[in-house]
């Protein structure tokens, strides 16, 4: 594949704006599997940054990385983007399909724009940042274990079923496209969570979320949470985190640990 | 041994992925060749296993728009003579020929593809309407087992068979047809066999569906349909679909919305919710209906002459995203498919279950009902960067 090594910015990366040596790859008609050996290629020559141009719905683009390399996607990357990953940050200069970070471990997922459904599936670890609006079952699954926990904040809104089963870590969801007054459109918030939290910003209509879940009051905690997490969203996509710290917020988590322990025994 | 063993020579009756579906109307009526949505749903290669694909037109014969346009597939020509007679005895035939198509690396033991240009014979019809009466010979026929027509509306038509997107699109040229609204389909079978008759898109008179999903009411469903003279042959769910269209939305003559309503209506504790006209309306589908109510996880597009519909289950258990430029609106299982053919789309969304995204001929189209919450104007490079 046609392939170019020059000196780049790039965007925003954890440290902000800085220069880098960048591999820059043309993508357009490359299998997924051809890119992948790619940019593991790269990354084991000792790459520090990659461009991947003209991506256009290739499949498990950095799945499996285990290096903080720095991956900027031009295009339309494909299902699954980042599986299984730990420790690259993926920055998406649009938006992404469905799957994106589908069982990391580490790392960061940037989209500029948005993205599909089940967002962080089963996500370990890692940071996902969506600046628009995700599709249905963000965060299916995630789950935490000691110092393993994962984060997912959605600038925009959600679809239905945000955080179904979820086991651990923290979904924040910013409403920033929704009018004042108007309620988070999400049906089945929380459904079957039994670990974790989710905070909402703007009107929760308490009707809409899962039976598994309730309304908890927020901690200092939690507000160190918000400040740490609201503050990177607003970095990445220049918006004004003071404006959005400002709430209200409502945390969402589970009643129970085993929401279903009694279902199917009496 | 049965056609469809023949034909499925992977010899698999369970596999387990996902279709990919992509379909696009220009809402003005103009023409497109053939070659963007082979692009489209050619990008989407790993939603399919080369056990079959299809594609459906529509405008595609100008010269012939008053007529039923049958594509045939036969199981040699001893059985398209046979049905050539049938044909002959139950139609006026205006005109037909081979559907043209190439020997293509892959495609191993196709059917006789023809197409034949019809109009019923009054004398025949004994009291059927016209499209009834195509709906009866259709059935008829496609019982035969040695020869079936896949479609059989006018000025549109569908071409299908076993093999990879790209295969069947070089098979009969499909990039040299033109057609204002295009449905294309790229299978990954999971319950059923891959064989011609199976691939999709499935039509009956100008309907067309292609489907991604399986349908786990299909037992119910197909019941109630074959009450309604319909009779699966198929061996699909998805047939299912393309005849409870024609029951719904051409013999009750229910609009594209309240057909949505009868496949996948709103959950009671939703309809509860509703202001009390809108409630009354939706218990009434629901009880009028129960038996057409599409389970399991599903997204189709549905299209007939002047009108696409698409629409997932009510929990969204399957992909979709829309997308609009200018007079075109887009329906895909994949946005990066979209993107492909047009970089640059007004506005993209990923539609909610049960929400029907539809184009109809004349209406420019528009963003449907809450999912204009979700819209994203900005599938571009950020400004601030």
């Amino acid at each position: 594949m046609p392939e170019q090594r020059l000196t780049d910015t790039v965007l925003t990366a954890p440290e902000g704006v800085h220069v880098v040596e960048q591999v820059v790859l043309e993508s357009r008609g490359v299998p997924y599997r051809e890119l992948n050996a790619r940019i593991h290629g790269l990354v084991e020559e000792g790459v520090s940054a990659i461009r991947l141009n003209g991506l256009i719905g290739q499949r498990y683009i950095g799945t499996n990385l285990r290096h903080p390399v720095h991956l900027t996607i031009d295009g339309v990357p494909g299902n699954d983007l980042g599986a299984f990953m730990d420790g690259p940050t993926i920055e998406v200069l649009g938006s992404a399909q469905d799957g994106c970070g589908n069982t990391m471990n580490g790392g960061a997922i940037i989209i500029h724009g948005s993205a599909g459904d089940i967002i962080g599936h089963s996500m370990r670890g890692g940071e996902i940042y969506v600046r628009d609006s995700v599709g249905y079952r963000v965060g299916i699954h995630m789950k935490e274990y000691e110092s393993m926990r994962p984060v997912i904040v959605i600038g925009g809104t959600a679809q239905h079923f945000l955080g179904e089963y979820m086991a651990g870590g923290i979904l924040i969801v910013l409403g920033t496209n929704l009018g004042s007054g108007v309620a988070h459109p999400s049906h089945y918030v929380g459904t079957g969570m039994h670990g974790g939290a989710i905070y909402l910003r703007g009107r929760v209509d308490t009707n809409l979320v899962g039976k598994e879940v309730g309304q908890m009051p927020l901690g200092p905690e939690d507000h160190l949470i918000l400040q740490r997490y609201v503050g990177e969203y607003c970095r990445y996509f220049r918006a004004d985190a003071e404006a959005l710290l400002r709430g209200p917020f409502t945390k969402l988590a589970p009643l129970t640990k085993r929401p279903y322990g009694r279902l199917y025994a009496y | 041994m049965a056609w469809c063993a023949i034909e499925n020579r992977y010899g698999d009756d369970k596999v387990s992925s996902a279709c990919g579906l992509f379909g696009y109307m220009d809402t003005s009526g103009a023409l497109h060749a053939g070659t963007r949505i082979i692009d489209a749903i050619c990008n989407m290669q790993e939603r399919g296993n080369g056990l079959g694909s299809g594609y459906a037109a529509y405008g595609l014969y100008p010269e012939f728009s008053e007529h039923y346009a049958f594509h045939v597939m036969c199981r040699d020509d001893a059985a398209r003579q046979e049905l050539d007679g049938y044909l002959r005895r139950h139609f006026a035939v205006v005109h037909d020929e081979p559907i043209p198509h190439r020997h293509v690396q892959g495609i191993l033991d196709p059917p006789v593809v023809w197409r034949y240009f019809l109009l019923p014979l009054s004398a025949q019809m004994v009291g059927r309407s016209e499209q009834d009466y195509i709906v009866h010979q259709v059935m008829t026929i496609n019982a035969t087992e040695s020869a079936f027509v896949v479609s059989s509306g006018k000025n549109m038509g569908i071409f299908k068979g076993v093999g990879h997107p790209e295969q069947i699109a070089e098979f009969y040229q499909v990039q040299d047809y033109a057609g204002y609204l295009w449905t294309a389909h790229n299978r990954f079978p999971t319950n059923t066999p891959g064989w011609w008759g199976g691939a999709h898109p499935f039509g009956l008179l100008d309907w067309s569906v292609v489907h991604n999903g399986e349908i786990s009411s299909y037992g119910i469903n197909r019941r109630y349909i074959e009450m309604h003279g319909y009779r699966c042959t198929m061996r699909t769910d998805t047939e299912v679909i393309a005849y409870a269209a024609d029951l719904v939305m051409r013999r009750h003559g229910l609009s594209a919305e309240m057909g949505s309503a009868v496949f996948a209506p709103p959950l009671w504790s939703e309809i509860n919710a509703l202001p009390a006209g809108e409630q009354r309306a939706m218990r009434l589908i629901r009880q009028t209906y129960g038996q057409l109510l599409m389970n399991g996880p599903f997204a189709i597009i549905v299209a007939r002459n002047g009108e696409m519909l698409g629409l997932c289950d009510r929990i969204h258990l399957r992909p979709m995203v829309a997308a609009i430029k200018d007079s075109v609106l887009y329906v895909s299982s994949e946005r990066a498919a979209i993107h492909l053919v047009e970089p640059q789309p007004d506005q993209t969304w990923t539609p909610l279950g049960g929400e029907p995204v539809i184009a109809r001929l004349g209406e420019r189209p528009r963003v449907s009902g809450s999912a204009a919450l979700c819209v994203t104007a900005t599938d571009k490079e950020p400004s601030y960067a």
